[in-house]
């Protein structure tokens, strides 16, 4: 890892901007500045200024306390998402590829196919708007979303591992199944899914974002970047900041993670063509 | 290549049954009682018991399956419950406005896309090439929603050159098809690259240099046009998702076609409104990577999938 952050400057800064997220999203009850609920009409789209950097919002609320609770629900939703589908996504896979025939075809057909059948963001829409919005169930569908991925990609790794000789040489020695599958060929996948994780966090947190613009993914009064920008959008002649600034954080985290998910995989494959 | 089509086809019907009937099965997620759901706190029962007898939800689970796919077959796609309309007639109403927006996209991020991705793979590890990095990358962090309201402030706010929404004439389809097609733009703009690196490396071009042929002839006549091979297949599968990302970008300029209607479906709690927008766009979704895997067949007659 030193020796992958030494070599990319973009991944150095996705990598600190990563933690400082994830700093802001631990501690962010005791850094926020003012209580985020708290509303003060007289100062209802004031733009901003030295008490309040990213100004107010149309019910006179601080934005930058917002931002950054905000910067809490998007990393915790992205953990969960990834954490979720991840895990249940590549013992799916993995156990697929693994064993093969009728398991493997219903993985195949009717989990990844069906899945990957929609575009995840519709996918999305469909799930929340039928179960109804809030935080549970908007996790709940990005990891049905997610894990279609997961699962393809481990059945494909674990496909190509099992033949290796490492593997044979394990089954020759007598272990079983399940200790082959464990402790030999699980742990020789997790570099591509780590790479597939870290743009996963990325595309979770998109998306909950545009769940939430849609209205259909946090509930108010919890800030999500997604709905203070759909709240921003009716102000952008008098109070465009309440655009800018939750437009800024989304774009930073998201890059973020890209920035590291592009320089894992290079760092993975040496020899691709990267940029 | 007839029997490749074929053959594809055959593939397709399955993944199209899966989708009509996860579609289907929707409306029995909803918590509760969808009826209910849709009709609001405090409506009266018989009203509750007369709008389930419409829609067909009291009778068994196998004769609404029956039912929902006969009528598909024939069209039907039922009727929105907040206007009585037909939902397929509101759907094909709004079809053409999403339509006109995706096609827009996509050729605005190939007038970006194509000549970036060549100069980026030319220029290969010079400045020029790593700007061009990161703006893809930049570009594909953006989402629609914060991209669009972002160009509405600058264009139409702040210049007062564009308008902020609404379909008209080209002027108004200029920001929405930007935003839509930013992202498709970034991800082209690298797939270019990557099949522009590979073509350059190939001895047809070492032998095009060989015989001098002119720069300009080896990259574009020869190169060019055999990298964007792989950037048909991603510009088919990335089309059918803009007809999704739609939905986000139709919202932020109230542009009339099918994503808004999916908005105006989900506010109202219009579930069949709701199932028939999604069961189009996810039909159009995979008619377009069909179409896709027939031109690539025929653009590049070595491609035939076993």
């Amino acid at each position: 890892m030193s020796r992958l952050l030494r070599r990319n400057k973009l991944a150095i800064f996705g990598f600190f901007v990563i933690a400082t997220l994830t700093f802001v999203a631990l501690f962010a009850p005791w850094i926020m500045p003012y209580d985020p609920a708290v509303q003060d009409l007289e100062a209802r789209l004031r733009g901003p200024s030295w008490d309040h950097p990213f100004g107010h919002d149309e019910l006179g609320r601080d934005i930058l306390s917002r931002v950054l609770l905000g910067t809490r629900i998007s990393m915790r939703v992205g953990a969960m998402v990834v954490l979720l589908s991840g895990i249940i996504g590549v013992l799916i896979g993995g156990f697929a590829g693994y064993i093969g025939g009728p398991f493997d075809t219903f993985v195949t057909v009717i989990v990844v196919n069906s899945l990957m059948a929609f575009p995840g963001i519709l996918l999305a829409i469909a799930l929340v708007a039928f179960l109804g919005p809030g935080i549970d169930r908007l996790i709940f569908a990005l990891s049905v979303i997610g894990l279609a991925g997961y699962a393809r990609l481990a059945r494909g790794q674990v496909l190509k591992v099992k033949t290796l000789e490492f593997v044979e040489a394990a089954r020759a020695l007598g272990a079983s199944g399940p200790r082959i599958f464990f402790l030999h060929v699980m742990p020789s996948i997790v570099q591509p899914v780590l790479v597939h994780a870290s743009i996963g966090m990325a595309a979770a947190i998109l998306l909950e974002a545009s769940l939430s613009f849609l209205g259909l993914g946090i509930a108010p009064p919890t800030p999500s970047w997604g709905a203070m920008l759909n709240d921003g959008r009716s102000h952008l002649f008098d109070a465009p900041h309440m655009v800018v600034f939750p437009s800024a954080a989304l774009v930073l985290t998201v890059l973020s993670f890209n920035f590291l998910g592009d320089a894992l995989r290079d760092w993975l494959d040496p020899k691709s063509l990267k940029f | 290549m007839i029997a490749f089509l074929l053959r594809r086809l055959a593939l397709t019907i399955p993944v199209v049954w899966i989708v009509v009937t996860l579609v289907f099965a929707l409306i029995h997620l909803v918590p509760g009682d969808p009826v209910a759901q849709m009709l609001g706190e405090g409506a009266p029962q018989q009203e509750i018991q007369r709008m389930r007898h419409d829609l067909g939800l009291d009778r068994p689970l196998l004769e609404q399956y029956r039912t929902y796919i006969l009528g598909l077959l024939r069209g039907d796609l039922g009727t929105s419950f907040r206007n009585q309309q037909s939902v397929a007639q509101s759907i094909a109403a709004r079809y053409p406005a999403t339509i006109e927006l995706a096609f827009a996209a996509i050729l605005i991020s190939l007038a970006f896309a194509i000549p970036a991705g060549v100069i980026s793979a030319v220029k290969r590890g010079t400045l020029l090439d790593r700007a061009i990095g990161v703006v893809s990358l930049f570009g594909v962090s953006l989402p629609n929603f914060a991209l669009g309201p972002l160009l509405i402030l600058v264009f139409s706010i702040v210049l007062g050159l564009l308008p902020v929404s609404g379909r008209g004439g080209v002027l108004h389809l200029v920001l929405p098809a930007l935003t839509l097609g930013g992202a498709l733009a970034a991800v082209t703009t690298r797939m270019v690259r990557a099949s522009m690196l590979e073509e350059i490396g190939q001895d047809y071009i070492r032998t095009a240099r060989a015989k001098g042929l002119p720069e300009r002839v080896v990259l574009f006549r020869h190169a060019l046009r055999n990298s964007l091979l792989p950037v048909v297949t991603i510009l088919g599968l990335q089309a059918g998702a803009l007809l999704a990302g739609a939905i986000i970008t139709e919202t932020v300029f109230a542009w009339p076609g099918l994503g808004r209607l999916t908005v105006q479906a989900i506010n109202a709690r219009d579930y069949p409104l709701l199932q028939g927008c999604i069961l189009t766009i996810s039909l159009s979704y995979i008619l377009i990577n069909l179409l896709t895997d027939a031109i690539y067949s025929v653009v590049d007659p070595r491609i035939r999938y076993e």
